[in-house]
């Protein structure tokens, strides 16, 4: 039996009524947005039930849209696999700007812990209950998030790097 | 001895002073790189030992971490091909192909038949020299230099074909929006025929080499085993996965580039060990090469680029001499291209496992966010339950047998 996309949305839309939104094929995988206080039974519900049966997490990752209005400042997305039915699913979470924050998901996919670290180290978004939410790639003593639009790239301009420490004379073009 | 090297909140702190053996013995801790020439790449794990025996690590990564994702919301897209290189530098071509992929995808290129033949057999050659890679240096782990000598002079004749399709050598940066930059030269068909001929040969060597050896074998059974089930929740893909027997393969399930064209086996283990992890390599290889018999056998005649002028460079003698091509090639080199607005993810079978490019665009010549789907980031989770209760020496052979390259790790 095919997984259709018509039944994943009604099954969502009765369990969880006006918490996920906007369903729609975005090319070539189904999509749809779930609020931030859902998403941990969203994406439980996704792997648990057997029908659905989307029991690989392929991929979680951080927005940020600075544009949007404050409710929609981050943005989480989650890309989920059914491997058995070979159907991938999107479902992707809008934070606020103040204080993104949402329930992690490690006690469902042991992979989500490194993933979550990074999307907290780049964005500063905070999943609640990880077990060690700490920075990943960035060093430690590090207090920005880089991956936000407002951190600026290096000045490609800049006069302060000298030339001479790195085994080159200087002014060498 | 130990305080010296540990933070007292460390959690390793606790449990060192809470435990004492019965020959009152006690666990003491081992610093396992950044910089170990064991560990190929820079990676540190802080080991919890008891003996010689591993109970617990703690690994840190980030060391050379570049910002790929950062840079690349501040070029165009062409120039976002330079990143993919350096990340799995085992098999560059494929994150060249992938890259180019995800943009086609975004803009709905169809590429013409002969230019996904040339790609798949591209893609196929760097597949084998990743696992050959991999392999070779699992044999030097276990105390086998000359197996890697042997077969390593291979990856030499491969990089001189890549060397005669684009001209670079380990960042290939090959291909372009729509195709190839040029058609294959004579002498690029050439050397891939001297390399069909030449590597089988040294291969099914390399092979009896390994797979029957004694000494191999008791270093690589049931080392560093992992279940079909915590494989999958670990999010494990490519030969690590289909080693603890799950048939899962990119090239089946969503085939790009017409691999949907060629008939091939997914090798799969059973235990997950590394000893099945060598064996799905080993066996990769040889569907490789078949893959690329058949696309050489049935290579299209015709053109080696889709026709896209907005997005493909046009011909260097008419840019000297012709106003439009001129323009054409001025607005491609500095992305001002027409780029519609959607949410593109595109898998394809890397060296390493699924290799995804998640791509968000807003019209702009950029991309809004890109994310890389790394598939060493994701799997080198595992490590630490793998080598718990394992010897030291064990956790340097799993950490080979993994495929763990430290570009992709870090992007």
């Amino acid at each position: 039996m095919a997984l259709e996309t018509a039944n994943i949305k009604e099954k969502l839309t009765q369990k969880f009524g006006n918490k996920v939104l906007n369903f729609a094929m975005s090319r070539d995988i189904f999509s749809f947005e779930a609020t931030p206080d859902a998403i941990h039974e969203v994406i439980r519900t996704l792997k648990v039930d057997e029908n659905l049966n989307f029991h690989f997490l392929t991929d979680l990752c951080g927005i940020h849209y600075p544009d949007n209005d404050s409710t929609h400042q981050f943005a989480v997305v989650y890309h989920l696999h059914n491997w058995v039915e070979n159907v991938r699913i999107r479902v992707t979470t809008y934070l606020e700007a103040e204080n993104p924050e949402l329930n992690t998901i490690t006690d469902l996919f042991l992979c989500a812990n490194w993933m979550e670290r990074e999307t907290w180290d780049f964005f500063g978004i905070v999943f609640t209950g990880h077990p060690q939410l700490k920075r990943i790639l960035n060093m430690d003593e590090m207090v920005s998030f880089p991956m936000r639009k407002e951190f600026p790239m290096e000045d490609s301009g800049r006069t302060d790097k000298d030339d001479r420490f790195f085994g080159r004379i200087a002014n060498n073009g | 001895m130990s305080d010296l090297l540990l933070l007292p909140e460390h959690r390793y702190a606790k449990v060192i002073e809470q435990t004492r053996n019965e020959d009152g013995s006690e666990l003491s801790i081992l610093n396992l790189g950044p910089t170990h020439p064991a560990t190929h790449g820079i990676f540190q794990n802080i080991l919890l030992m008891d003996g010689e025996r591993i109970l617990d690590a703690e690994p840190t990564i980030g060391y050379i971490h570049r910002a790929f994702e950062k840079i690349a919301e501040n070029r165009p897209f062409y120039q976002v091909n330079v990143l993919t290189d350096r990340m799995n530098y085992c098999s560059s071509p494929i994150n060249n192909m992938a890259w180019w992929m995800t943009v086609e995808k975004l803009l709905e290129i169809e590429v013409p038949k002969r230019a996904q033949y040339l790609r798949v057999i591209v893609m196929e050659l760097a597949r084998i020299t990743d696992h050959l890679i991999c392999n070779s240096i699992l044999g030097v782990d276990t105390g086998a230099y000359t197996g890697f000598l042997y077969v390593f002079q291979f990856r030499e004749k491969v990089y001189e074909i890549y060397e005669e399709i684009c001209g670079a050598r380990l960042t290939t940066n090959m291909g372009r929006i729509g195709g190839f930059e040029r058609d294959w030269s004579e002498a690029a068909f050439q050397k891939l025929d001297t390399f069909l001929t030449d590597f089988p040969v040294a291969w099914k060597e390399f092979e009896n080499l390994f797979e029957r050896n004694r000494i191999f074998i008791d270093r690589t059974v049931n080392v560093g085993p992992i279940s079909a089930e915590n494989a999958m929740q670990y999010g494990l893909t490519g030969p690590n996965l289909r080693a603890a027997g799950i048939d899962y393969d990119v090239r089946k399930a969503q085939p790009y580039s017409s691999y949907e064209d060629f008939e091939f086996d997914v090798p799969v283990g059973k235990s997950g060990d590394t000893y099945d992890r060598f064996c799905v390599r080993n066996a990769e290889v040889w569907e490789s090469l078949s893959i690329i018999k058949q696309a050489l056998s049935n290579l299209p005649e015709g053109p080696i680029h889709a026709d896209v002028p907005d997005y493909y460079l046009p011909p260097k003698e008419e840019v000297y001499h012709n106003m439009e091509s001129l323009i054409y090639h001025f607005k491609i080199v500095m992305g001002e291209v027409p780029v519609p607005v959607a949410e593109i993810y595109h898998p394809v079978e890397g060296g390493n496992g699924e290799l995804g490019f998640y791509l968000i665009t807003d019209g702009s010549r950029t991309p809004y966010r890109l994310h890389f789907r790394r598939p060493c980031f994701i799997y080198y989770q595992a490590y630490t339950e793998m080598i718990k209760g394992g010897m030291l020496s064990d956790a340097i052979v799993i950490l080979s047998s993994l495929n763990v390259i430290a570009g992709e790790l870090d992007a």
